[in-house]
């Protein structure tokens, strides 16, 4: 059961998903290698969502198979809360313990999952809100600080656990357009630094020029696939025609 | 009113057993409470099962009849209350001046019977804290008894606490029904004895008893409303 050198990090395989007699994932097979940055671009209500909380199994699956690092995904219990500790997810809401400081925040998944000793985690939870550009707010709480200060929070919170993938679920899109770029700015550095990203987002500059591939997505299915200077040039599909033409026209 | 001075001690004496029956069916209460909520919010479909049983029985039966259940049904398990020898509790009982077998009954039943009452006050908080926190807390990979330590109880308590609040002002108040099963000596019992026995007047009798209510239930009717003018403020 140990990882396969040279398989993907993350393989789908022939996924689908219902919700009651809802196909929300229709046959969805997926690829993304170690070190890439896959964007899912597609319009509302395609499964973009879904297919991001399958990944760590926040929702589970009807068929097909998902493999992470080399194993199938474990059912709910130690195993899998184990896998879930390194996948990162980044949450459109933002997500943060409420009645916990900032830095209590991003401490907490070392100290109680990782059984990191408390000082040396809010050692290392400080060196990343220094990453994220936020030491100045470690001593807060969530409600005291600015939508981008949070989901940068948010972010070191799960780049805490080391995590070997990081799921991005619209991360920018509960923000003030002028905070934007602030966290667009921290993903970017990740991708740069070699993370393996999967990120669901509107943010087409960001797909240009941080993304290896850009994933198109529309009623369930994968539609289509391409390097993002490919997909945005000459897209394929009509479906993915019609997608760029409403959202690149404002 | 002179009742109220000549006769002090047995209201004192009165307002002490309520207050020592309040505090041990209080405590088993949010214990039970804790446990049945966690029971109804766990992933597990029988132990949800349980925990929404439990609530549907004691929520639904009047205390009355719980009571008289206990204090009718639980000596033919036992007729000195013997099985309810844990030694911790029964230190804790032993030290207290009424060790009598109703006295035990009586908060068996308030603690059990308020325990439903204080799971879905718990639940009603539990509710409060937005899902999304839960699900990031399983996404950073907490198990789910670390995401019911770490992230949701702590807050559900917060969110909780006005509820809870009112649960116990209830428990109070019901705790009268233990002079109607054996329990000799507390406020409701005393307000028997003077009147029925001893033919004292009502109106003392009943200002002293409700004095010692009140000095329980007001108390903490003003805390709730401080916590709760509090909570208004910051949430501006
Ligand atoms: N928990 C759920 N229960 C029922 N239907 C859901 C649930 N979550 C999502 N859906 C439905 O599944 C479809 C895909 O949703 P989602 O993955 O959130 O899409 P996207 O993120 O691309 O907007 C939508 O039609 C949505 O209404
Ligand atoms: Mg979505």
């Amino acid at each position: 059961m140990t990882a396969t050198s040279g398989e993907p990090l993350i393989v789908l395989d022939s996924v689908d998903k219902y919700f009651g007699s809802l196909h929300v994932l229709r046959n969805v097979s997926l690829t993304v290698d170690r070190g890439e940055v896959v964007v899912i671009v597609g319009p509302s209500g395609s499964g973009k969502s879904t297919l991001c909380r399958a990944i760590n199994r926040l929702e589970p699956i009807d068929s097909g198979t998902i493999r992470f690092d080399g194993r199938e995904l474990p059912a709910e219990g130690k195993a899998l809360a184990a896998l879930r500790s390194d996948v990162g997810m980044v949450f459109q809401s933002f997500n943060l313990f409420a009645h916990k400081t900032v830095l209590d925040n991003v401490s907490l998944g070392p100290i109680k999952v990782r059984k990191e000793k408390p000082a040396a985690a809010r050692e290392q939870a400080m060196a990343l809100l220094d990453r994220v550009g936020i030491t100045d707010q470690a001593g807060k709480f969530p409600a005291q600080l600015s939508g981008g200060q949070q989901q940068r929070a948010a972010i070191a919170r799960a780049l805490a656990m080391r995590p070997k993938a990081m799921l991005f679920d619209e991360p920018t899109s509960a923000l003030d357009p002028e905070m934007v770029g602030e966290v667009l700015d921290v993903m970017t550095s990740l991708a740069r630094d070699g993370m393996t990203m999967i990120v669901v987002t509107h943010e087409m500059g960001f797909a240009r020029h941080a993304a290896n591939r850009v994933v198109f997505m529309d009623d369930g299915q994968l539609v289509e696939s391409a390097p993002p200077a490919e997909f945005f040039a000459s897209p394929r599909s009509e479906r993915a025609k019609d997608f760029l033409s409403k959202i690149l026209t404002h | 009113m002179g009742i109220l001075i000549d006769r002090f001690d047995t209201f004192a004496s009165g307002f002490w057993v309520t207050l020592q029956i309040c505090f041990l069916a209080g405590v088993g209460a949010l214990i039970i409470g804790t446990v049945v909520a966690v029971m109804r919010i766990s992933p597990l479909p029988p132990l949800r099962a349980v925990g929404t049983a439990y609530v549907t029985l004691f929520r639904n039966v009047p205390l009355t009849v719980v009571s008289f259940f206990a204090a009718f049904g639980l000596p033919q398990l036992g007729s000195s209350a013997n099985f309810l020898k844990v030694p911790v509790l029964d230190a804790i009982f032993s030290r207290l001046a009424i060790d009598l077998p109703y006295f035990r009954f009586f908060i068996i039943a308030l603690g059990f019977y308020t325990g439903a009452f204080v799971c879905e006050a718990l639940r009603s908080g539990v509710n409060a804290v937005s899902p999304g926190q839960a699900e990031a807390a399983r996404s950073l990979g907490l198990t789910f008894t670390q995401n019911v330590r770490y992230v949701v109880l702590p807050q559900a308590w917060k969110f909780a606490i006005v509820p809870l609040g009112s649960v116990i002002i209830a428990m109070i108040k019901n705790s009268a029904l233990s002079g109607f099963f054996g329990v000799s000596g507390s406020l409701s019992d005393a307000m028997n004895t003077l009147t029925s026995q001893e033919g004292l007047p009502l109106i003392p009798v009943f200002i002293g008893i409700s004095i010692g209510y009140l000095i329980m239930t007001v108390p903490l009717g003003i805390l709730l409303d401080q916590v709760e003018k509090r909570r208004a403020g910051a949430a501006r």
